[in-house]
């Protein structure tokens, strides 16, 4: 069967074979030969496996203990974010960090050490995980965390999917008054202005994250968006709910071209930014319409074409943040690519919780590029010589394409965790940046 | 003394609790459809459920993941052996009790490959005897606490591939065939009574049992999509039920081929 991640880049032949709990239950060595993949919500090759075997985890979707007083919560790995945030949100507990989308099991936020626009006060994903069992090819069962085997931990924490699979989790919860936040929007006009924003809201505000317009070019302007969650609001006064399931909108189809265009995108990136100007700066959001606005379009990335398409993120140090977004942000618009989603957020200062978790104190700049071959690759090239010229890194989970050096410099763990490494796994990211 | 006062009085907490919610019975409750049926259940309403299959540590998952959806579930394990027409009895005795079930869902199957039915007699009949007798027998038992309430609603997990009878499955599809006929014997029984019968056919949905055919590619409806029609179709408590819809149209035309024209089909 041919499989694709989110990015849609060449659908390759995998072998599917969705495992059920009877079935890890049943033999010594239920595995076999493969890599873990979730919703394949991730854009490039780490859940990928062309010619090899997935396993797809959708089916260990079972709670299995949730402790209404203190907030842990026990599940298996292929639970979504979406089925925790509907079912404990109204009983006030919530994802302490959640990614954009909520259609992410448990076991790929681990994998990949999501992270969420609470980075400066929350962490990423892992800091919220108090234990992981972990499956191994060869069959042996590490049960590990914070405070045991915290090696493992730390080995598979962000780690691609490549130490075993994940079985059963156990999280820390955050307690929430209600489903609401209040929200505040403005606009930036340069990045300077992005980083005062930044600073002043770390400090007031659970929540930030900013859109940038890359075809403004250098200045780097865009419209800042920070929230803290809401205690309950009276029935009368809510916004109305936002519908939930069937009602989504839907690509039904991919067209056998981008639609998003230099053309599509300054008309939305214009309209956007002034929409912004005018909007109310302050109202009260669903946590499905803050947290995760784009899962409101089904297949949204159906709209980049046969093609498929590319994210960039990367992380830049604080000491060269606001000189390196300017030289990217001036070759993204030199080079005539305009990127639809682009996100500009700043992480705090904590420790990432495994060897090769992406965050790390700085700022994060994430774009979404076209597949236009070799013009968007040449771009890549430049972009990486940026962010390698500042000691940044990029995100394994957007990646398709970065070259060895870049990854090899980025994560300089990578040596201690290929200790941990399931010999037995494989994917396509391995195969291209580590083995 | 004081223990059997107490006993008691948790008894008649426990029973008035109970009692207030509605009751359903799910057989072969580790089944991936009806687990997903169960959180829908649970999603809208808590609810008594007894849970009966064969493995109780299985089931006891299933439990743990039904609380935890809805707290205020009221749950019950059962296990039995589902080729012993005793235990079948006693299992649906059990499950009952004194307390009338507004729904029994039957949900236990088998799909070995077609080829292993053929070369393996003992695989073939643990085919029948999984999807046709044991839920024949359920049924039947059911019907008549059910027929002595006067009210309830028998939900039977039946198949498209009761059909029509295909090289690629017709053992499986036999003993679905069966349970069609079955359940029309039995709504014909129960016609103008509260009583009703629905018999749910699913095209191939994405659940444990068809994981050999993942592998080779075919497309799964998503089983939480099937789930939500079926609850659908009982709260309804239409007839027959094609989960997805379009099956109705496809098996009519597979139905209605002439026997030259099917013959060379290779489905
Ligand atoms: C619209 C959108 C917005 C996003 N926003 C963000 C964001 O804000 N922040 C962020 O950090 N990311 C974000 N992402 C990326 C996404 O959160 C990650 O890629 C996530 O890991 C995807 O999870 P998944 O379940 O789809 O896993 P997959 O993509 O299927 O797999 C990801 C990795 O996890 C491994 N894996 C999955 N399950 C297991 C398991 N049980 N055991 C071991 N390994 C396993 C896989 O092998 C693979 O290496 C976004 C993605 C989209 C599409
Ligand atoms: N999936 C499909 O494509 C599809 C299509 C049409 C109809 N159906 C029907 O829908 C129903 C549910 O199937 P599903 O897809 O949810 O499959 P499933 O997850 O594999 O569930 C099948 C259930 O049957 C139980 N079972 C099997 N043999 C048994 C035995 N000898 N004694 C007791 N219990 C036994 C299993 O118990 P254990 O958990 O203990 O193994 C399991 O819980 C079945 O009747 C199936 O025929 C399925």
């Amino acid at each position: 069967m041919k499989v694709a991640s989110w990015g849609g880049l060449t659908p390759l032949p995998h072998t599917v074979r969705a495992l059920s709990r009877a079935e890890l239950h049943r033999a010594d060595k239920p595995l076999g030969r493969g890599i873990a993949f979730g919703m394949g919500r991730s854009y490039g090759d780490v859940c990928l496996n062309p010619g090899g075997v997935l396993w797809q985890t959708t089916g260990l979707d079972g709670f299995i203990a949730f402790d209404e007083q203190t907030g842990r919560l026990c599940c298996e790995a292929g639970v979504l974010l979406k089925d925790i945030q509907r079912l404990l949100m109204p009983r006030g507990w919530a994802l302490a960090v959640t990614p954009g989308t909520q259609f992410v099991t448990v076991g790929g936020a681990i994998a990949n050490d999501v992270h969420g626009k609470n980075h400066h006060v929350a962490g990423s994903f892992g800091d919220h995980v108090s234990a992981i069992r972990l499956l191994r090819t060869d069959g042996e069962v590490i049960d590990c965390g914070p405070e045991q085997a915290t090696d493992w931990f730390r080995a598979t924490v962000g780690g691609l999917g490549l130490t075993g699979l994940i079985t059963l989790v156990e999280l820390q919860l955050q307690p929430v008054r209600s489903v609401w936040l209040n929200v505040e929007t403005c606009v930036y006009h340069n990045l300077n202005e992005f980083f005062a924003l930044s600073a002043q809201a770390e400090k007031e505000f659970a929540y930030s994250v900013s859109w940038v317009d890359c075809l403004a070019g250098q200045q780097g302007r865009g419209v800042f968006i920070k929230a803290n969650h809401s205690p309950p609001i009276a029935a009368d006064s809510c916004p109305p709910l936002p519908s939930s399931g069937g009602a989504l909108r839907n690509v039904p189809f991919t067209p056998p071209f981008s639609l998003i265009n230099k053309l599509s995108l300054r008309c939305f990136n214009q309209l956007y930014f002034h929409a912004n100007q005018r909007k109310k700066s302050q109202q009260i959001q669903h946590y499905t319409s803050f947290f995760y606005p784009l899962d409101n379009v089904q297949h949204w990335n159906r709209l980049y074409g046969r093609r498929g398409f590319y994210q960039y993120q990367c992380v830049i140090p604080p000491a060269d943040g606001a000189l390196a977004l300017k030289q990217m942000l001036d070759v993204i618009a030199r080079a005539d690519e305009g990127s639809f989603l682009s996100v500009l957020k700043t992480f705090g200062s904590r420790t990432a919780p495994g060897m090769l978790s992406f965050p790390m104190p700085g700022v994060t700049l994430a774009l979404d590029f076209p597949n236009r071959q070799q013009r968007t690759q040449r771009l890549f090239a430049q972009l990486d010589g940026i962010v390698s010229e500042c000691g940044g890194r990029l995100y394994p989970a957007k990646d398709a394409r970065m070259p060895r050096r870049l990854f090899a410099a980025g994560y300089p763990e990578l040596s201690a965790f290929l200790a941990y490494r399931d010999p037995g796994i494989q994917s396509a990211l391995a195969r291209r940046l580590i083995d | 003394m004081g223990s059997l006062l107490l006993d008691r009085l948790l008894v008649n907490i426990k029973g008035h609790d109970v009692s207030e919610l509605s009751k359903i019975i799910v057989i072969g409750a580790n089944s991936a459809i009806a687990v997903h049926c169960m959180r829908l259940w649970l999603a809208k309403a808590p609810a008594e459920i007894v849970l009966v299959g064969r493995n109780v540590e299985r089931l006891q998952a299933v439990a743990a993941d039904l609380r935890v959806r809805n707290p205020a579930v009221v749950l019950r394990v059962l296990s039995g052996d589902f080729t012993q027409t005793d235990s079948i009895a006693d299992l649906a005795g059990q499950a009952w009790g004194t307390q009338p079930a507004a729904i029994v869902l039957l949900a236990q199957g088998v799909l070995p490959p077609q080829q292993d039915c053929q070369s393996d007699l003992a695989v073939c009949r643990a085919v029948l005897d999984v999807n046709a007798v044991s839920a024949a027998l359920f049924a039947e038992a059911f019907a008549a606490k059910m027929e002595a309430a006067g009210a309830g609603t028998l939900a039977v997990l039946g198949s498209v591939a009761g059909d029509r009878g295909r090289q690629s499955n017709y053992i499986y599809g036999a003993a679905k065939g069966l349970m069609e006929r079955y359940v029309q014997g039995l709504q014909h029984r129960f016609a103008g009574t509260a009583i009703k019968v629905v018999l749910l056919k699913p095209g191939p949905t994405d659940t444990p049992m068809t994981a050999a055919f993942k592998q080779q590619g075919m497309k799964l409806a998503p089983v939480a999509d099937v789930a939500e029609q079926i609850v659908r179709a009982i709260n309804q408590g239409v007839a027959v039920a094609y989960v997805p819809g379009k099956w109705r149209l496809i098996m009519m035309i597979i139905r209605h081929l002439p026997r030259i024209v099917f013959n060379r089909m290779r489905i």
